[in-house]
């Protein structure tokens, strides 16, 4: 049986840009799936085609037990939407936005009115219930924004990189909110470029890329596939490189990668912050000046690498791009496009 | 009816929001009470109106013009409005939700409205101030008051529409307003067909901007109207609301439909 959320062979292009190439989900019910990808990877495109709002080249989707594309409007009944930009009305008060909201999902006026003060309390708004949206702080906001998703309790949520851009203690109460969620039996898509958020929210992850899921499996499995953690050492003398690379060899799992131009010293570890200690009591020991040392847990950017090696590459052609201004201009809407 | 109470939540939330930049509905005020302060002290004495040129005759022919005039100009409200809510995230959440899809526009085209009703309020006070006067009665003035709101809200739907085509606010605000110029100026509006070359007469006699400010200065029983033989400058009433509902039929269609299409 089909979960909760499932698409089979999606696929939509905006121009010559192949947004999504191919996108096969299956999310069962009451469990967390994130998303995971650089920005025009892929991730807001498929939410934006699951939630009704854009319609795929080909491809199937399925939200709820309904048909996304044969019966759009009994699939927006079961969804709620959470975005990466808070949709709110800025001139509204908090109250007035969830009243409004609560009264388009076809609530009674009285209804809405009774479900906007549930939210507004849950969701520590109470004080600013009054206030328009625009004198809101950014977090405020994303919480409002939230709320809105949530005033019929939906079976299905989507949300699109909920805390990009917020700071970390505004990121750790959305995360308790979304993890309530979850508890109660909601099924949720996230969308996110930070690994740890799936890490720590999601049950499976989606790692994706030029539209296409390019690996899938728990946080676990793609840690695994990614080296576990490691030491970065930046020594301050080049020719002190050659001893420092000794040090390391002693403490690491694997092989010690070396950037001559940074200086920088890079090998795999097990052991954690005690571990950390001794590499640095040694190298101290053997009296090499170091300007930088810390312990790395993998990142985006590291499982970006090891799964297809052109994270760095594909920067060098955004920022190509970016510099070469006007001609490309037009694709480059159409990979904004894409993004959205 | 989904449909209607959506577009009711939708047309609340638009006049919460224009009660909160007041400045908006000043500027929209001040704008026809300008044009009436000008019109009429600058080209008052020199436009000959039913073959006198007394200003005050002017004044009261001029006003019909100045009152459709200010209606259309709820053209560029609404256009500036939907093409401001196309381009925020809250348009995501609209199209997300289980709402009747034309809501939006029509929320925002009632709104405008209401605001448009307002200002006509303030413009009829000062009308009276500098002169004007109604001839026919009151209900005969109800009426014409009607035939404006509706030229109105026809032409809220072509902002609409023009709203959903441009890429920022600022376009739909310019790209709003610039082809009311020659619409309510080649037109009976402040001059007299008959004064005009033959070949734009046809033209202004047609305009539908023109039906409207004729049916008011039949309705109100103010002077300089139109005997030209064109079956819209006979049959004003008529000519008026079959344009008006001709307009708002073509254009929130094809509105509806963009923004169906909408896929942003």
């Amino acid at each position: 049986m089909p979960g909760a959320i499932y698409a089979e062979g999606l696929v939509k292009t905006f121009g010559d840009v192949r947004a999504l190439d191919g996108v096969d989900l299956d999310v069962p019910e009451g469990t967390v799936l994130g998303l995971l990808g650089p920005n025009g990877a892929g991730k807001t495109t498929t939410v934006r085609v699951l939630t009704t709002l854009l319609r795929p080249d080909s491809g199937k989707a399925v939200v709820a037990g309904i048909d996304v594309l044969r019966h759009p409007d009994e699939v927006r009944r079961s969804i709620g939407l959470s975005g990466q930009f808070a949709a709110v009305d800025e001139y509204l008060t908090g109250r007035e936005n969830l009243r409004m909201v609560g009264q388009l999902y076809q609530m009674k006026a009285k209804a809405a009115k009774v479900r906007a003060e549930e939210l507004l309390e849950r969701f520590n708004l109470g004080d600013a219930a009054d206030r328009t949206a625009k004198t809101y702080s950014g977090g405020m906001r994303r919480r409002l924004d939230l709320a809105a998703a949530l005033v019929v309790s939906p079976p299905v949520m989507f949300m699109d990189e909920p805390t990009t851009g917020l700071d970390p203690r505004n990121r750790l109460q959305l995360w308790g909110i979304i993890q309530e969620l979850v508890a109660a039996g909601t099924t949720l898509l996230l969308t996110t470029q930070y690994l740890e958020e799936a890490d720590h929210l999601a049950h499976d992850i989606c790692v994706v890329d030029h539209g296409k899921v390019i690996a899938r499996g728990t946080s676990d499995q793609l840690k695994a596939r990614t080296g576990g953690e490691r030491v970065e050492v930046v020594v301050h003398e080049r020719d002190r490189i050659t001893t420092a690379r000794e040090v390391l060899a002693g403490f690491g799992k694997g092989e010690t990668t070396v950037e001559k131009h940074t200086r920088k010293l890079t090998v795999p570890v097990s052991g954690g912050a005690k571990l950390l200690a001794e590499v640095i009591r040694e190298l101290d020991g053997r009296g090499i000046e170091i300007d930088d040392i810390g312990l790395r847990r993998p990142t985006l950017d590291d499982v970006f690498i090891s799964l297809t090696g052109h994270a760095a590459e594909r920067r060098a052609e955004e920022r190509a791009e970016a510099a070469a201004g006007p001609e490309v201009k037009g694709r480059k809407a159409a990979r904004k496009e894409a993004a959205k | 009816m989904s449909g209607l109470s959506d577009s009711l939540v939708i047309a609340r939330r638009n006049l919460i929001r224009m009660s909160r930049i007041p400045e908006m509905i000043l500027f929209g005020v001040i704008q026809p009470v300008m044009f009436v302060v000008l019109f009429s002290f600058v080209f008052g004495g020199s436009m000959t109106v039913g073959g006198t040129t007394d200003p005050v005759v002017y004044r009261e022919f001029l006003m019909a013009g100045i009152f459709a005039q200010t209606v259309t100009f709820a053209t560029a409200g609404a256009g500036a409005g939907i093409a401001d809510d196309m381009h925020k995230g809250l348009i995501d959440r609209f199209r997300s939700l289980p709402m009747a899809r034309g809501a939006v526009l029509t929320g925002r085209t009632l709104a405008d409205l209401v605001q448009t009703a307002l200002t006509v309020v303030v413009l009829t006070i000062v009308a009276l101030l500098v002169g004007w006067r109604i001839h026919e009665g009151v209900p005969k003035a109800l009426g014409a008051f009607g035939l404006l709101l509706l030229l109105g809200y026809a032409f809220s739907w072509i902002g609409a529409l023009i709203g959903l085509s441009v890429r920022t606010p600022e376009a739909a605000t310019s790209g709003g307003l610039i082809w009311l110029f020659p619409v309510t100026f080649i037109s009976i509006a402040f001059v007299d067909s008959a004064q005009m070359a033959s070949w734009l007469q046809p033209i202004a006699e047609w305009n539908p901007f023109s039906a409207t400010v004729q049916a008011c200065r039949v309705l109100f029983g103010n002077p300089g109207v139109s005997t030209s033989e064109a079956w819209p400058m006979q049959h004003p009433v008529w000519a008026s609301i079959l344009w008006s509902v001709l307009i708002v039929v073509v254009f929130r269609t094809l509105s509806v439909r963009k923004y169906r299409r909408a896929d942003g």
